[in-house]
């Protein structure tokens, strides 16, 4: 035995040789310099399937769901996809800012901000496709307990009035959430802008900040009490989303497995999407340094977990099916993988039990096309999930006679499609004009913010041996 | 405006580094001032000990705002499921405390992230529409690459020669009186 141990040191967080002023000229020069015509072109097509979605939620509501697919047995089509596809989203950005905060990860500053932008334009999307689907949206506000000349309250016993205490609750912390971390980047946009429009903006963003350490010590902890917050609410948020399903008794949704499958199937979906987002980012901005291959693979291996557990819920439910001795639940599993929507279910399997497995190997999690290829088929597998979960499991219920095939209609397809447009109109606003790396918390994590990598008598920076050695690099990288 | 009119704010001095500052900051709280900041673009870790500050009361604003959310929620749902509007559904009984966990369980979280945002604003004196720092046109590294320590003219041992020469000998690369006014 050996008892010859060597240290390995964990790779720099931020690539390249930065200072603390470079940080945020890499970071500030987005905001702060005029706009590029590429962003026109992208702000312009997502504007137009933003006017889409308006139109046809316009049409909707004049017109009732009735232009929807829905038909007697799927009363909950693409709407209820999508919502939880939606939610489920969101999840990653929550993941990253809170739960990756309490366990001090440091590699997650640099995706943070770009993590909870996308979790809040997300829970938009998925927000509009409840409040659309009650049919009739002027009287939404019955969801909420406000006194009214019926005399009537919500059902505080429902699954349903969950979700809208659950998903209000979700947006709302992750806005404050996310506001109480662009605060100290405000106040850097603030001073570093040349325009007087800039200026004022940013100036009252920044509610006057100054990077006061009497400040920041209140700072942290309020970040630290909101990242404790958040945690638990995410994982309940997509707890109570499996409610809505597990709660009734339709075979394939009545059943314990989905609190945990859900949430995990969201992270699963959520990093898929960050990474989707991130790797394009990173190249049209340069952030390369900032959001570089190491946080790649770190989030790649998030996803190999995520989704593996998922694939083990499916193997799960399979096997309790049998084990039950249920012939409603055996016969649904069965109707999955060999009846009407089999095609759905084997898309499923491919995107959802297969495609993570490539992720095994450590060169597949390092080659960004390949991570990018790999994060779209996610969310297209995710997606299907839920497509099996709400649409297979309703159509073909309890009474055969009463099966009927659900297909979408044009409106399904095109709402669908102009949520997209909702969602990066939003992301590209926040691209355009807000620090997309949290500029504080990057140089909270260089080696140069630690006292104690400075000389005692000298007070000159002396760079930990935080980089493996130069042999070990190429070694690994080969 | 003329010289004589201004008012002194109190000595700002620039260092080098998170550790200079520290250093800095230690021996300005030694020296037994009270009224005195660091300010940086990052929290530098130490810097509570070096500036001797208490625990931030903020988890306790928090209690405030959860405990409020958590007791007036179960309170409105009691009172309507069991009295003002109760509902028979599968001959459950009306006061049922599992089902109203997921509902408690969010607005708890809801009102404590409410306090925990705007309590630590309020702690923080936040949003001010002023600062006589923002009159040292240096002072804008502070959000960028700068470490800067001020003593306000309102502690007890102010002098204004006494907090440059403290800055100069503690290794300052810069020392500058604020004025309240440009």
């Amino acid at each position: 035995m050996s008892t010859d141990y060597q240290y390995v040191p964990e790779p720099k967080l931020v690539k390249g040789d930065h200072t603390f002023g470079s940080i945020t000229d890499l970071i500030a020069k987005t905001p702060l310099s005029a706009t590029p015509p590429l962003w026109y072109l992208a702000f312009g097509v997502a504007n137009l399937l933003l006017v889409a979605l308006l139109g046809s939620v316009g049409y909707l509501i004049w017109d009732g769901i009735g232009i929807w697919g829905l038909n007697n047995p799927a009363g909950w089509g693409w709407a209820i996809i999508n919502f939880v596809w939606w939610v489920g989203i969101g999840h990653a950005g929550t993941l990253i800012s809170a739960i990756l905060f309490l366990f001090r990860q440091g590699w997650r500053t640099a995706i943070n901000r770009f993590a909870e932008a996308m979790t809040i334009f997300a829970v938009m999307c998925a927000g509009l496709f409840p409040a659309i689907h009650v049919g009739r949206i002027w009287v939404i506000y019955w969801v909420f307990p406000i006194p009214n000349q019926m005399g009537a309250w919500p059902n505080f016993s429902s699954p349903l009035l969950w979700d809208v205490f659950a998903v209000s609750t979700y947006f709302t912390v992750s806005l404050l959430f996310w506001y109480v971390g662009l605060v100290p980047d405000f106040a850097t946009l603030r001073d570093k802008a040349k325009g007087k429009i800039a200026k004022m903006t940013y100036g009252i963003a920044a509610l006057g900040w100054t990077g006061s350490f009497r400040n920041w010590w209140n700072y942290e902890k309020a970040y630290m009490i909101l990242a404790g917050l958040a945690t638990p609410l995410v994982l309940s948020v997509h707890t109570i989303v499996s409610f809505d399903f597990a709660v009734s008794l339709i075979p394939g949704w009545h059943s314990t497995i989905f609190p945990p499958y859900f949430v995990a199937g969201a992270i699963y979906s959520g990093f898929a999407m960050v990474l989707t987002l991130m790797l394009i980012a990173r190249k049209i901005y340069g952030l390369e340094d900032i959001m570089n291959i190491d946080i790649m693979e770190k989030m790649n291996l998030v996803m190999m977990v995520t989704g593996n557990l998922v694939a083990f819920a499916y193997l799960c439910e399979g096997f309790i099916a049998w084990y039950s001795g249920y012939i409603y639940e055996q016969g649904i599993f069965w109707l999955y993988a060999v009846g009407p929507y089999a095609w759905g279910f084997w898309i499923l399997m491919f995107c959802n039990v297969v495609t993570p497995q490539f992720l095994w190997s450590r060169s597949i999690r390092r080659s960004v096309t390949l991570t990018f290829i790999i994060s779209i088929i996610v969310n297209i597998g995710m997606w299907f999930e839920r497509f099996m979960i709400a649409v297979a499991s309703l159509s073909t219920d309890f009474l055969p006679s009463s099966w009927d095939y659900y297909s979408p209609t044009f409106w399904d397809i095109i709402i669908y499609l102009g949520t997209f447009g909702l969602f990066f109109t939003f992301f590209l606003l926040f691209l355009r004009f807000m620090p997309m790396v949290a500029i504080a918390e990057v140089k909270g994590v260089l080696p140069q913010a630690d006292p104690h990598n400075y000389d005692e008598k000298t007070n000159d920076f002396i760079a930990p041996n935080a980089e493996p050695q130069q042999q070990s690099v190429q070694q690994k990288n080969q | 405006m003329e010289t004589e009119n201004k008012n002194i704010y109190g000595v700002l001095a620039e260092f080098r580094n998170p550790k200079e500052l520290i250093d800095a900051a230690e021996t300005v709280k030694e020296s037994g001032y009270s009224d005195f900041d660091t300010y940086a673009p990052f929290p530098i870790h130490g810097m509570e000990k070096a500036m001797g500050l208490k625990e931030s009361p903020l988890g306790w604003i928090v209690l405030a705002g959860g405990l409020t959310g958590m007791i007036g929620i179960l309170t409105l749902m009691i009172w309507i499921m069991g009295y003002d509007y109760p509902l028979n559904i599968s001959g459950k009984p009306y006061i049922n405390l599992p089902i109203y966990v997921p509902i408690t369980f969010e607005l708890t979280v809801l009102l404590s992230a409410f306090a925990a945002t705007f309590g630590m604003f309020a702690l923080n004196k936040l949003p001010r529409f002023h600062n006589p720092l923002f009159n040292v046109e240096r002072f804008k590294k502070a959000s960028d690459d700068g470490f800067f320590i001020h003593i306000e003219s309102s502690d007890d041992l102010f002098s204004e020669e006494q907090a440059s020469k403290l800055f100069t000998d503690s290794g300052a690369i810069h020392v500058e009186t604020v004025y309240d006014s440009d």
